[in-house]
């Protein structure tokens, strides 16, 4: 049933499309804190339509499922506008833009859990709009999110089979075109669901670490805050 | 000669009328594999959610550990592995059967950590009321704590549900012919409304989505009339 012969002849084709699946993750990942950035900001704007346009786009892209997304970004772009890209580059920006948008919530209750006054301080000391951002609140919005993002890191991680719809040579791309070669389906597919699983255990331990740390140091006696 | 075929087809209005039976089809599957995957997330949620608070060292272990393991593993994969693996330990599932065992498992597994929290967050002095009210431990658990965290359950599932019902569209990778993959095909017959094929069917999804928001809201509202 199991056949280890047959696994050690797959581990270093998997080695090989681990680095695919890995790369997707976190260039989406990066790609998404920009985005949830931008989409943050944005969803804070004074003036109105760019908040309304700004949330509407969040509402509607986390409405719709990623795969859709990748569709759409992969087939339909190339035909509106005359430039293509390639399927990682499209998988890096769809996982981008989805999560971003979830990013974004992340981000916005950072920023809401600054103190007013805070905001204050800064008008009182007749900061730019820039300096307030850069040198006041975004310093103080992002540490207490870091493990939340850490979150989404390992979610999107474990989305990026979904890349394979669009070609993409990643981990479970690779285990099917070996099981319609080898026609031996179980060893493939386990092994794939077992890289996955360990990795994203291993993420999430680290999360985890990284949670109780920052914890220590929002505590009064764990010393103060930079 | 496909190039006059194309240019020639453009002119045409989009084939709106053409397509509906497919989306139509499409869409009832979809509803079909989320409502029935939703039932088993949630049976499950429920079990693991309120196992992972047992006194029992045995449940509370392995609700914790199905957790743990679920949100750890990848949907897709899971998918495949039900749908093609499994066969080889002799366990043979149909395309919707693999598909809703899949999603729930994988769902369930959020949804008890949402049951676990939101019980959890019920303030202690719930507890100690029901403590000196003599009332004996699962009538606590049913008439005092559960209905107050049910009500703080409700958005969050809400959130989860739309989850379910994005992923979904995954069914897509083992042909069960659910809207994604009606589009695929609409896609392959007219292939030159790609974009508007792929733009309706956002909207679609996106209806659907909004349809679990306002239902969400609505319970919510329902469960929260005694504050």
């Amino acid at each position: 049933m199991w056949n280890w012969d047959y696994v050690i002849e797959l581990l270093p084709v998997f080695l090989k499309a681990f680095p695919v699946t890995l790369g997707a993750a976190f260039l989406g990942f990066t790609l998404s804190i920009v985005f949830g950035l931008l989409f943050a900001l944005a969803g804070r704007s004074a003036f109105w339509p760019i908040r309304w346009t700004s949330r509407a786009i969040v509402e509607f892209i986390r409405s719709t499922p990623l795969l859709v997304q990748v569709f759409f970004l992969y087939f339909s772009v190339p035909m509106l506008t005359s430039f293509a890209m390639s399927a990682f580059i499209t998988g890096v920006i769809a996982l981008g833009l989805h999560y971003g948008t979830y990013m974004s919530e992340v981000f916005r209750s950072g920023i809401d859990a600054v103190p007013r006054g805070q905001w204050e301080a800064a008008t009182a000391l007749h900061l730019s709009k820039r300096k307030t951002w850069l040198s006041v609140i975004l310093p103080q919005a992002l540490p207490p999110v870091v493990p939340v993002m850490g979150n989404y890191l390992i979610v999107i991680f474990k989305e990026t089979p979904t890349l394979m719809a669009i070609t993409l040579v990643e981990l479970l791309l690779t285990a099917k075109t070996e099981v319609s070669a080898s026609y031996r389906v179980f060893e493939p597919y386990t092994i794939v669901g077992l890289i996955f699983l360990v990795v994203s255990l291993i993420f999430s331990i680290g999360v985890r670490r990284l949670e109780n740390r920052l914890s220590q140091r929002e505590n009064p006696g764990g010393g103060g805050k930079r | 000669m496909l190039q006059l075929n194309s240019s020639a087809r453009l002119e045409m209005n989009m084939p709106l009328l053409e397509w509906l039976p497919l989306l139509l089809d499409g869409t009832i599957i979809t509803i079909q594999v989320a409502l029935l995957s939703a039932i088993v997330s949630l049976l499950l949620a429920i079990a693991a959610g309120l196992g992972s608070i047992s006194r029992y060292v045995f449940v509370r272990g392995f609700a914790k550990g199905y957790v743990e393991i679920f949100r750890a593993c990848s949907l897709l994969v899971l998918l495949f592995w039900v749908y093609f693996a499994l066969p080889f330990l002799d366990i043979e599932l149909s395309k919707l059967m693999a598909a809703v065992l899949a999603i729930g498992l994988n769902v369930g597994a959020y949804g008890a950590e949402i049951v676990r929290s939101t019980i959890a967050a019920v303030s202690k002095g719930q507890h100690e009321a029901g403590i000196a009210l003599n009332l004996s431990g699962n009538k606590r658990m049913v008439r005092i704590i559960l209905p107050q965290a049910a009500a703080r359950m409700i958005p969050p599932f809400g959130n989860l549900m739309i989850e379910l019902l994005k992923s979904t569209s995954l069914v897509y990778f083992i042909t069960l012919s659910d809207l994604t993959f009606e589009a695929m095909i609409l896609r392959n017959n007219y292939y030159i409304w790609t974009p508007h094929i792929f733009g309706l069917l956002l909207l679609i999804y996106f209806v659907l989505s909004s349809f679990i928001s306002v239902t969400a809201r609505l319970l919510e509202r329902k469960l929260t009339v005694w504050r």
